[in-house]
């Protein structure tokens, strides 16, 4: 019975704790103020690779914690990677059909 | 033995329909919907991408972006991300007070996003950019008013499920409902994400 009671509970706390959301939070602002501060200092040719990278972590970030994918069920995790995983090779199919990749 | 049978059936009426995998069909439904909203949302990012330095007419984006303007923007819908998560955490501890004030807090949040949104466009319209002034200004209007229609839906979806909340008409797992407006709410932020990166940060 206790068993079951448990894992009851432990339905409800898949995520973390109230302190644990802040932190995250602060640190997607900390990337955020970052990114910005790529506006207005030169970073040469790490400008784009920087931003595309900061803008990633922040998605995963988002995605992982809170979105609970990083505690849920991993079928969560497979219906929503697919679906961005296909956009993702059909525009870049279809901008590349543009040649927008070509300099 | 008759304890966990009715433990189970307890169950059953707090978290409403499962599927075979023993996972909720309302997650699974919304987990799907946020897949193929990357398609929807992805088609608008591309052609954007391809028609951003498409100007004939009207204002390139470098004369009317105004970058510190959106930053703070862009914070205070992340920001909205942090009270919805704290929201959905106070649902899971059934602290139905403290679940409605989050909410309110990120209705707010969201409100006054999509007021900077309206801002911005209007700013932008004055200065000579309109919806069919060049392919540049269609794609951008297109994309950001998609986002902003979705922000202004979640905004509802948050006033809504507050109201429903306190008339207590909610029946199931009342957590579930609020991590399900919580989970659509999330998604509209990292489409942001990308948006702000993408559309903002990078110069055509």
């Amino acid at each position: 019975m206790t068993t079951v009671t448990e894992k009851h509970a432990d339905a409800h706390e898949h995520g973390m704790s109230d302190a644990g959301y802040i932190k995250i939070a602060i640190i997607l602002a900390a990337i955020t103020g970052l990114e910005v501060s790529t506006y207005y200092v030169n970073f040469g040719p790490l400008f784009m690779p920087a931003l595309l990278t900061m803008m990633v972590v922040k998605f995963v970030m988002v995605v992982s914690y809170f979105m609970h994918l990083k505690f849920d069920s991993k079928i969560f995790s497979f219906l929503f990677y697919v679906g961005l995983g296909l956009a993702i090779f059909v525009y870049c199919m279809a901008l590349a059909t543009f040649k927008f990749f070509i300099a | 033995m008759a304890d966990i049978a009715t433990h189970d059936t307890d169950h059953a009426t707090d978290h409403g329909h499962h599927s075979s995998t023993g996972l909720s069909n309302n997650k699974l439904a919304m987990w799907l919907f946020l897949g193929s909203e990357c398609l929807l949302f992805g088609g608008l990012i591309s052609t954007y991408m391809l028609y951003r330095g498409r100007v004939q007419n009207g204002p390139h984006s470098s004369q009317i972006y105004d970058i510190p303007f959106t930053s703070v923007s862009s914070f205070v819908l992340l920001m909205s991300s942090l009270t919805m998560v704290l929201a959905v955490s106070s649902a899971q501890r059934k602290d139905d007070a403290k679940t409605n004030l989050w909410l309110v807090i990120t209705a707010l949040l969201g409100a006054t996003f999509i007021g900077g949104q309206v801002y911005e466009f209007t700013t932008f319209y004055r200065e000579g950019l309109g919806f069919t002034t060049s392919l540049f200004g269609s794609s951008f209007y297109a994309l950001t008013g998609f986002h902003g229609v979705h922000v202004s839906v979640g905004v509802i979806m948050l006033l809504s499920l507050m109201g429903i909340i306190k008339k207590g008409k909610i029946t199931g797992d009342k957590a579930e409902v609020v991590e399900l407006i919580g989970l659509y709410w999330h998604f509209v932020d990292i489409v942001w994400i990308i948006i702000f990166t993408l559309v903002y940060l990078i110069p055509s």
